[in-house]
């Protein structure tokens, strides 16, 4: 029996109503160990942001099951979710408020969880991202790319999460960057014992990063495979075998 | 060999600002014939930059100079406008990354092309109108009809891409520059995308200048690849040899990429050498 | 250190590293500054307003005579401009540099209490509205369109009739009609940045709405809101010297320049400064506030890029 820390059952998620529903997730199983590295792997229009969304509240109320550590997650979401599951989000940019500095991105969630040490806790979190404290009070557009990511992952953790929801992390970075920040969250991975639920439409990166993963189309699984299975281009689908050729590159 | 299409000599894009100038092209030199020629770079490389300056399409208040920047034994730095209008769209054509962007929204697609083709060919538009719905054809579009008349919001990002490619490809041009042609498509669509493109260069011929972050995939499109860091050509390859690459750049940017058949944990990283911007 | 003092501080300012808090406000007010004062004309209505609050300040330390209280009625009324009363004197005997000065503090008020009263009301009421749609966003806009409905003169006449003249009445009157337009353009702006990451993010870990609100969309809602309120100044200025004019505001002797404008009306054609001073002090302080505003929006403005 599987020792599933993170369990979704038949969720479909919903936007908009009537003649203008839109299924962006549909009937989707999928379940998560702890400590397990899990990968969602799709195209544009697939569905696996959505799904994330839907772990984090951040969607219509989906229907299907969400349960963590067996118990069904609150609607809406309680304070002791927030410390347990916590996003990273693509675009470096955009998840970052443009006229807060590092400082305040950082001690908000202390705040509102009104935790102690604050200092020590901000201090401590730029150090595991790598930043040193002259990055404490700088605007996110005095940062480059692979910082704010950084930031990003240093905000995420601050609450000390079990689960991390990661929405297509490195997309959006230089391939040197994306190797440097593939690397951290690899470490704070082993470091802290995560769990991580990982997006992507690359499949390097999901080999690379996740033991098992799921390819979506359209809204609906369409086949689980683990990290061997990828490496030995054996999967069993149409539709991830098309993945896999496209992964290779061009051939003239 | 072939006399050289585009001749690019010490090229130099620069941009004042109030901190400031950023030089973002310090000193870059090719020769180009009719052959494919890759340029790899990360953000901030320079790159994009060095296409449209060779379109003469840099931002104000950005300036550019050369010791020669010579387009079929044309001068590009000295051109009037009127001979911009006849280069541009005529003899070099530019696509670029995102066709949500660079295509007229209000317009239909078949309405943009024969703008395009009537510029630079005296035709009717009926002959025109043919002429379009052959080049939507040759780029695989099933149903150029129905594309013809469609708007850019209508088509998806691989279609977009493809009309954006008949679109400047109709003139027939000598030299296309393609600024990250496939980076905002799916990546199924991609290779579809990139046979034609492939296609369409091999048939008529043309130089081609491919901009990209993806140095494999420059390399499996091109006869040639230019490495650029900070402004300026770390290294020039012949595609076929990416993996005798000599400058560490290189060598770095190659390794530090996952690979779905395995890679080294962690990931090696680049370590940037302040020699690599002089 | 060798470097001048002004030089440190500048580098303080503008330093890729702050070390505080303060350091890292203060120095993207400076960037802001800079960049404003690259503009010309902004620095010559930011220069209008402050010489408008410098008047209003030292109106008494100036004034070379009594607003008030005029002089002999049969020789000094209606005097040209002349060393002595360098802007002449009006049907009063009064000295029109010295009620123009004193003037500029009534100005000021309006202007001034009308801001204090409608930003808040706007921001609050928009950003609300944007955040939560649904039900709250209509009864909102529903209580807004109610609002800015109502014809400011005629509210005004309403008010007067209600309460008696005066200015505080006619500062209330614009005010209530001020608001709508800067509840509509909070609520724009929420709009646009409510599906942002950054405030998914904090509602993923946990804010409350009132705190997203308040730390997180009005902020991004101020720049727009603070350029649209200066350029308004102009309109309300006119506005409450069309009230001044009308009689409905500022009430004699208090020296208004609308109601300056008004009782000197009669005189335009024999004794031109008498409306004509006071007219173009409405004009100045009205384009001052117009090129301060098209200053601090080219600065201000979040889509600008920073």
């Amino acid at each position: 029996m599987t020792n599933a820390y993170l369990e979704v059952e038949r969720l479909t998620v919903t936007f908009g109503s009537g003649p203008e529903a839109f299924r962006a997730v549909q009937d989707l199983d999928l379940s998560v160990e702890a400590g397990e590295s899990f990968g969602l792997v799709g195209e544009s229009g697939s569905g696996k942001s959505t799904v994330l969304r839907a772990i984090c509240g951040l969607t219509p109320p989906p229907t299907g099951t969400l349960r963590i550590e067996g118990r069904p997650l609150p609607e809406p979401r309680s304070s002791q979710f927030y410390r347990t599951v916590q996003m990273v989000f693509q675009d470096p940019y955009g998840s970052l408020h443009p006229r807060h500095t590092v400082d305040r991105t950082l001690a908000e969630p202390l705040a509102i969880h009104q935790m102690d040490r604050r200092e020590e806790r901000i201090e401590q979190a730029l150090r595991e991202v790598g930043l040193d404290e002259s990055f404490r009070f700088r605007y996110p557009h005095q940062l480059s790319g692979g910082q704010r990511q950084r930031i990003a992952i240093a905000r995420a953790l601050i609450l000390e999460p079990r689960v991390l929801l990661l929405d297509e992390p490195t997309s959006a970075l230089d391939a040197s960057i994306q190797a440097e920040v593939l690397n951290l969250l690899d470490r704070l991975r082993s470091e802290r014992g995560l769990t991580y639920l990982l997006v992507s439409h690359d499949l390097a990166v999901v080999s690379h990063m996740c033991d098992r993963l799921l390819v979506m189309q359209h809204g609906r699984g369409v086949e689980q495979l683990d990290r061997e299975t990828l490496q030995q281009k054996t999967p069993v689908q149409q539709y991830t075998r098309e993945l896999l050729v496209a992964s290779e590159g061009f051939r003239r | 060999m072939s006399a050289a299409l585009l001749d690019v000599q010490n090229l130099r894009v620069t941009f004042p600002t109030r901190t400031g100038v950023v030089e973002a092209v310090r000193g870059v030199s090719f020769s180009l014939g009719r052959e494919r020629l890759g340029i790899v770079g990360e953000s901030g490389s320079g790159k994009s930059q060095t296409g449209r300056a060779i379109l003469g399409l840099t931002p104000s208040p950005g300036r550019v100079e050369a010791e020669r920047l010579e387009f079929d034994g044309r001068p590009l730095l000295s051109a009037s406008r009127a001979e911009w209008q006849r280069l541009r769209g005529g003899r070099i054509s530019m696509v670029m990354q995102d066709p949500k962007y660079s295509l007229n929204p209000v317009m239909p697609i078949g309405k943009q092309i024969v703008e395009a083709y009537r510029t630079h060919v005296s035709a009717t538009r009926k002959e025109a109108e043919q002429q379009g719905l052959r080049m939507l054809e040759s780029v695989q579009i099933r149903d150029p009809r129905r594309v013809f008349q469609a708007y850019a919001h209508e088509l998806s990002g691989g279609m977009g891409q493809r009309a954006m490619l008949a679109m400047m490809l109709i003139t027939n041009p000598d030299l296309l520059i393609a600024d990250e042609p496939t980076s905002a498509l799916d990546v199924t669509v991609q290779l579809q995308v990139l046979g034609v493109l492939d296609q369409l260069v091999s048939e008529r011929g043309m130089g081609l200048i491919f901009i990209s972050h993806d140095l494999r995939l420059v390399s499996s499109f091109c006869d040639r690849v230019l490495v650029m860091y900070a402004g300026k050509v770390v290294e020039t390859l012949e595609a076929s040899r990416l993996h005798e690459a000599q400058h560490p750049y290189t060598q770095g940017l190659l390794n530090c990429l996952p690979q779905i058949e395995g890679s080294a944990r962690p990931l090696p990283t680049l370590q940037r050498e302040a020699s690599w911007t002089q | 250190m060798t470097a001048p003092a002004s030089g440190t501080l500048k580098a303080w300012l503008l330093t890729d590293a702050p070390a505080s808090r303060n350091q890292a406000r203060l120095g993207r007010f400076y960037r802001g500054w800079l960049s404003f004062q690259t503009n010309p004309l902004a620095l010559v209505g930011l220069g209008i307003v402050l010489l408008l609050v410098l008047m209003a300040l030292l109106a008494e330390v100036i004034a070379p005579y009594s607003p008030v209280v005029g002089g002999d009625l049969r020789t000094e009324r209606l005097l040209a401009p002349s060393l002595e009363h360098l802007f002449g004197t009006d049907g009063q005997a009064r000295d029109i540099l010295s009620r123009i000065l004193y003037g500029s503090r009534l100005t000021l008020m309006v202007v001034a209490l009308v801001a204090i009263i409608t930003t808040p009301i706007g921001l609050l009421i928009g950003t609300t509205s944007g955040y939560f749609g649904g039900w709250v966003d209509s009864v909102l806009m529903r209580l807004t369109d109610i609002f800015l409905a109502f014809p400011r003169l005629i509210l005004a006449l309403a008010f007067v009739a209600a309460l008696g003249p005066g200015i505080e009445n006619a500062i209330l009157a614009i005010a209530v009609t001020s608001w709508p337009p800067y509840a509509r353009l909070a609520r724009a702006e929420t709009l646009t940045i409510r599906n942002t990451d950054y405030l998914n993010a904090i509602q993923l870990q946990g804010a409350s709405s009132l705190r997203i609100i308040w730390g997180h969309v009005i902020p991004m809602c101020l720049p727009s809101v603070i350029v649209r309120v200066t350029l308004d100044m102009a309109g309300i200025i006119l506005t409450a010297a069309g009230l001044g004019f009308l009689g409905l505001g500022a009430q004699p002797p208090l020296p208004e320049w609308g109601a300056m404008v008004a009782d000197g009306r009669r005189f335009l054609i024999d004794q031109w400064w008498v409306p004509t001073v006071p007219g173009i002090a409405i004009f100045v302080v009205s384009l001052g506030f117009n090129l301060l505003g098209d200053g601090l929006r080219d600065v201000l403005d979040p889509k600008g890029g920073e």
